[in-house]
């Protein structure tokens, strides 16, 4: 298949290996911020490939893990709303919150509807007039371009009965809260190829120049993923952090003009709560002003009740990379995809279900 | 009244129900056993006997390459053909939901008749009942089969040797993703038919090659990988594939790489892995690609000693990755 078979060419991969073992003479700490990177890093067994130099942490990148818990009891009172469908992408449904998961208030009768993209859910305001739809505004800065051309269809076809639950959360300033706190040491970050799709590579010029760290976006192939290694080793070696793009079929520097200009245009940043790190300003998006008739925040009163967090799960430190799943108590024993503790093991992008299901203890 | 349409009346044991009966479902399905239309059918049979029943609900009724018809043969035919039998016989149970379409009916009953011919089996006995409108969606199939075992063969998912060879019959994840690609919220369509198709004639192929064929499984739900870890785990060996020999068609790949599915978790009702000695691989190969459903058959690995009870993956990239069972059902992941 064009533009991804030779991203998989088992020869060029063994060619980029063996140059990153021949390159790498010092210890490169490397975090794979994005969790379809952890995946593709996984699913082809690229830790093993490396050379002992190179350690590898998997990042906070995945939308779905990094909702908090008060965010995910919201919706989850939402859906239990009369008359209203919570539209929804599936990663989140089988997500537990305080005492409960979109799943199980499905099954308690909640009309909870997994969509493909917001124009389905859109498409669901327009056959059901009576209903109110929500959708559930999850994802990085990839998918909030999206959701807000979902709301400017919405208010140029005036449909009234059409809501976003904004959760939307931003991966620069996440990252300098990550940094900021000297938990982790890092010489090279991977950074997130759909999100630098959408915003450039240049938003993560602070990391080299204010951390002393190198960046190089990557894309979610497998030779993608050792192409960035293989620089972000040269780049510890030669002592010269910078920002570097090696997904160039992908990303520009200066991203997605229009995308950008969606999102501006509807959203505004704002103060995030994410899970493990806390509160992040200006790393969330809400809705403007003059977008708040179709804010469900504002136009819902929904009570979701105390917060609660389950006892031993180590989600928060997985995602800071202080931990990894083979850390945790509960992984494998209690905490499995079929009976998730928490997020990181439900989300097909979460480092526990990675380690889960690749195996990363199976040798 | 609505005459194209199941009504309740069809499923009452009344007059319309007589009629449903004897106008639509017999003469496609007629046979001597079943055209007596007593309450049982009544026949000699004498060996070994494999007896197997599935119940058929698939969402959509009618999907590229088949329906849930020809898939409520093929199912079963093959259930019983993944233990080496020769099968004969099917019962047929509808559950209809009021207000479906008699067309409908009509041309799952000639995709029964179509599949259950080119396996050679009869439709012997059978049942139809209607539930109000919501009790059932559109339409349930349920099938039991029965058939022989030749004398000589053993096929169990426990007899899995370390050294044996592991053979696919064809590019895998074909049947899931033309059933996705119709389901309601989906907004591209792919050039994928299911490969709903009965194996049993394949399987008589094979174990012509060599009778002593160890394992057989059709990796339907939960795909390749399911059914290789219940092989791993009945046998108490380990199974070793290399992902670059495994088939998968480059649209069905397309389609999951956007759907972020992994194919060798995703179904299939056309292809099976066959368990085999390392001396009789060649040979049961030979066989497979000689029939029209093995044409793309392969050995994709072996079974070792090593990780009992686990399945291992060689990746594209020479490294190795633990094949775990499908946990819970494919969603489509968010970015």
């Amino acid at each position: 298949m064009r533009y991804v078979d030779e991203y998989r060419d088992p020869e060029l991969g063994k060619r980029l290996v063996d140059r990153i073992h021949k390159l790498s003479t010092r210890p490169a700490r490397i975090m794979e911020f994005c969790g379809g990177h952890t995946v593709t890093i996984f699913k082809h067994g690229i830790r093993q490939l490396l050379p002992p130099t190179v350690e590898m942490l998997s990042g906070p990148g995945c939308p779905v893990c990094v909702t908090a818990n008060a965010e995910l009891d919201k919706a989850i009172a939402l859906a239990k709303e009369p008359g209203v469908i919570l539209a929804t992408f599936g990663d989140m449904l089988k997500v537990p919150g305080s005492r409960s998961s979109l799943q199980q208030a499905k099954a308690e009768g909640g009309d909870i509807r997994v969509v493909y993209s917001t124009r389905d859910a859109l498409a669901m305001a327009r056959d059901n007039p009576d209903k109110r739809v929500v959708f559930l505004g999850i994802g990085f800065e990839t998918t909030a371009p999206t959701v807000a051309a979902s709301v400017l269809q919405a208010e140029a076809e005036a449909i009234h009965n059409y809501f976003v639950l904004p959760l939307h959360k931003l991966c620069p300033p996440v990252i300098k809260a990550l940094l900021d706190s000297g938990e982790v040491r890092l010489d090279g970050l991977i950074c997130p190829g759909h999100v630098s799709a959408v915003i450039g590579s240049r938003p993560w010029g602070f990391i080299p120049t204010g951390y002393g760290i190198g960046c190089v976006v990557s894309g979610f192939e497998p030779l993608d993923i050792l192409l960035s290694v293989e620089m972000l080793v040269a780049q510890v070696e030669r002592g010269e952090p910078k920002v570097e793009i090696a997904y160039r079929r992908g990303v520009k520097p200066e991203g997605n003009p229009q995308a950008l200009r969606l999102m501006a245009t509807v959203f505004e940043e704002s103060q995030a709560t994410w899970r493990g790190i806390g509160t992040v300003p200006q790393s969330g998006l809400k809705l403007r002003e003059k977008y708040r008739s179709f804010d469900a925040e504002a136009q819902f009163q929904i009570d979701p009740g105390p917060t609660l967090e389950p006892a031993g799960c180590l989600c928060g430190d997985i995602l800071r990379a202080v931990k990894t799943p083979l850390d945790c108590k509960l992984f494998r024993r209690v905490c499995t995809p079929e009976h998730p503790v928490g997020p990181c093991m439900v989300s097909s992008e979460g480092s526990c279900a990675a380690y889960y299901q690749y195996g990363a203890d199976h040798e | 009244m609505n005459e194209d349409t199941i009504l309740l009346a069809h499923g009452s044991g009344g007059k319309l129900s007589h009629d449903l009966v004897q106008q639509t479902l017999v003469p496609l399905l007629s046979n001597p056993l079943l055209d007596r239309l007593d309450d049982c059918a009544v026949f000699d049979l004498s060996g070994r006997l494999a007896f197997t029943t599935d119940s058929y609900v698939v969402s959509p009724i009618f999907f590229p390459g088949g329906d849930i018809g020809k898939l409520a043969v093929c199912g079963t035919v093959n259930d019983l053909a993944m233990s080496g039998a020769r099968p004969l016989y099917l019962t047929l149970s509808f559950v209809i939901e009021e207000g479906f379409a008699l067309g409908g009916l009509k041309q799952i009953v000639a995709s029964i008749r179509e599949a259950a011919a080119e396996a050679g089996v009869k439709v012997v006995a059978g049942d139809t009942k209607v539930v109000n409108r919501g009790g059932a969606d559109g339409i349930f199939i349920n099938t039991s089969g029965i058939g022989l075992v030749p004398h000589g063969v053993d096929i169990s998912g426990a007899n899995a040797r370390p050294g044996d060879k592991v053979i696919l019959s064809g590019p895998v994840g074909d049947h899931g993703v033309a059933v996705m690609s119709r389901r309601q919220g989906l907004e591209f369509s792919v050039p994928v038919d299911s490969d709903c198709a009965p194996l049993n004639h394949l399987v008589a192929e094979m174990l012509g090659a060599s009778p002593n064929i160890h394992c057989l499984r059709d990796p339907t739900r939960g795909g390749l990988v399911s059914s290789l870890n219940e092989l791993a785990q009945q046998s108490g060996v380990g199974i070793r594939i290399e992902e670059a020999r495994v088939p998968v068609r480059e649209a069905v790949q397309a389609a999951c790489e956007l759907l972020g599915f992994d194919p060798l978790y995703v179904a299939n009702e056309g292809k099976l892995v066959a368990v085999v000695a390392p001396e009789d691989a060649e040979r049961v190969l030979a066989a497979m690609k000689g029939n029209r459903y093995g044409a793309q058959a392969a050995i994709i690995g072996e079974v070792t000693a090593q990780h009992p009870g686990r399945v291992v993956m060689k990746t594209l990239l020479g490294a190795s990755r633990l094949l775990d069972m499908l946990v819970g059902e494919l969603l489509p992941r968010i970015c």
